[in-house]
């Protein structure tokens, strides 16, 4: 299988085999105007099984969401065919109207114009809790 | 310590000195009885409470000071749909301090963003009950004469029992206690519990179904109800409520000097003949609580 280079934009790799889909939706790719390639599945030498997705376009990525979701990615930055820099996302002290509280006994079930905000409690155990009920996330 | 949300916001150091306050409250009545002249409590109860509101306001009025409020979202105007933050901040222009009960977990935390007054969370959910524990505390403290060295048996709703999970974490900061869990299967003590509060600093416990076995083995037994609020099925409720009941006969083989606790209001989970047994410290606890929240209330408005 064969899909092009990019000249300006991203390529988030190494990420977990199967989870490329809920990268995209976080990322909220599918509201985007440029070429977005998901490869699935991809061999890897690391992880045996690892997904890819390349984003054509210079935009704000949200390294948070990156970071929260699996903190072994690596975002390759591409500028003008070139690989220019490699960030890997760390785990955020906290997310902002990112991941919504489930539990339906929090305060932000009900209060208006609240922000949903997690906390990081637990790193080695990537852990995070409510600000509000600190019920776990995750 | 500006506001009291969980029990975590107070060091071993205040509750040390709050429960030292209590005690020359409760020795020196008439000194402390004009110490909150001119202030305002507001007690914002949006869920309705007895014995926790009725606590507070004896507490303020016991200083001299004065009380407001409302005991049901019913008569406030959350009916009408104002948010916690909104009616936070139109009270706190009301008033000196805010005690509060909310029935949303994490509301109290909304309400200090809201105020620059002091904000005591007097209960929200099943989340939080600091208030409680510091009566808790204050009542082993006085009972007892000291905070650590004993075993302590905890009965009955562990799981949805805030005030559990609250005295549970404010003790593990007190050297040589023992745990022993008596719980249905159903309502054991949370995982994140054991492992963040208990298991972390090394604290031994155990985990048991068999009260009338583990009496023996107390210095304390804390009590509690299995909360009908708490489950959103009835069956579930009906199938758990009266799995413990204490009464003389499973007293018989306790210590001497065991004393039993209960955050009340209690149901049938303790037999009403227990009350004449002198290790019966619940009704005390409910008075201790009363002073504990006068030391409070001075202390979150910094007078002496």
């Amino acid at each position: 299988m064969y899909i092009d280079s990019i000249k300006n934009g991203y390529v988030i790799d190494h990420i977990k085999a199967g989870q490329s889909m809920e990268i995209y939706k976080y990322l909220k790719l599918n509201e985007l105007d440029c070429q977005v390639a998901i490869i699935q599945n991809a061999k890897s030498n690391k992880m045996g099984k690892k997904d890819i997705i390349k984003i054509d376009k210079e935009l704000k990525l949200d390294l948070d969401i990156l970071g929260y979701l699996d903190s072994n990615i690596t975002v390759n930055v591409i500028k003008d065919d070139k690989l220019v820099e490699k960030i890997h996302p760390e785990m955020p002290e906290k997310l902002v109207n990112i991941v919504p509280c489930k539990n339906p006994r929090c305060i932000t079930s009900v209060e208006r114009g609240l922000d949903q905000i997690c906390v990081l409690t637990d790193r080695e155990n990537r852990v995070y809790r409510c600000k509000y009920c600190e019920s776990r996330i995750n | 310590m500006k506001n009291l949300i969980g029990i975590e916001d107070i060091s071993v150091e205040e509750i040390d000195e709050l429960i030292e306050k209590a005690k020359d409250i409760m020795k020196n009545r008439d000194k402390y009885s004009e110490k909150c002249k001119g202030k305002i409590l507001a007690t914002l109860f949006f869920e309705p409470s007895t014995r926790t509101r009725l606590s507070f306001e004896s507490a303020m009025l016991s200083l001299g000071g004065n009380v407001l409020g409302f005991s049901s979202a019913d008569s406030s105007s959350v009916q009408k749909g104002e948010t916690v933050g909104d009616t936070i901040k139109v009270v706190g222009g009301y008033s000196d301090i805010i005690a509060m009960r909310h029935p949303k977990e994490g509301a109290p935390v909304v309400a200090e963003k809201s105020t620059t007054k002091p904000i005591i969370n007097a209960g929200d959910g099943g989340h939080n009950h600091p208030t409680q524990t510091l009566t808790d505390l204050a009542t082993i403290a006085i009972e007892k004469g000291r905070l650590d060295n004993y075993t302590i048996g905890l009965c009955g709703d562990l799981k949805f029992g805030r005030t559990v999970h609250s005295l549970v974490t404010a003790l593990s900061r007190y050297k040589n206690i023992n745990y022993i869990f008596i719980s249905p299967k159903e309502l054991t003590i949370p995982d994140y519990i054991k492992k963040n509060v208990l298991e972390k600093n090394n604290i031994k416990y155990t985990e048991t179904t068999d009260l009338e076995g583990s009496i023996d083995k107390l210095d304390i037994l804390y009590m509690t109800r299995v909360q009908k609020e708490r489950f959103f099925s009835e069956e579930e409720y009906i199938k758990l409520k009266d799995v413990y009941i204490l009464d003389n006969e499973k007293l018989i083989k306790a210590k001497k000097d065991l004393i039993i606790l209960h955050p009340l209001p209690r149901v049938n989970e303790i037999a009403v003949e227990v009350d004449e047994d002198p290790r019966a410290c619940y009704f005390k606890q409910a008075e201790y609580g009363r002073f504990i929240r006068m030391a409070l209330i001075l202390k979150m408005l910094n007078i002496k």
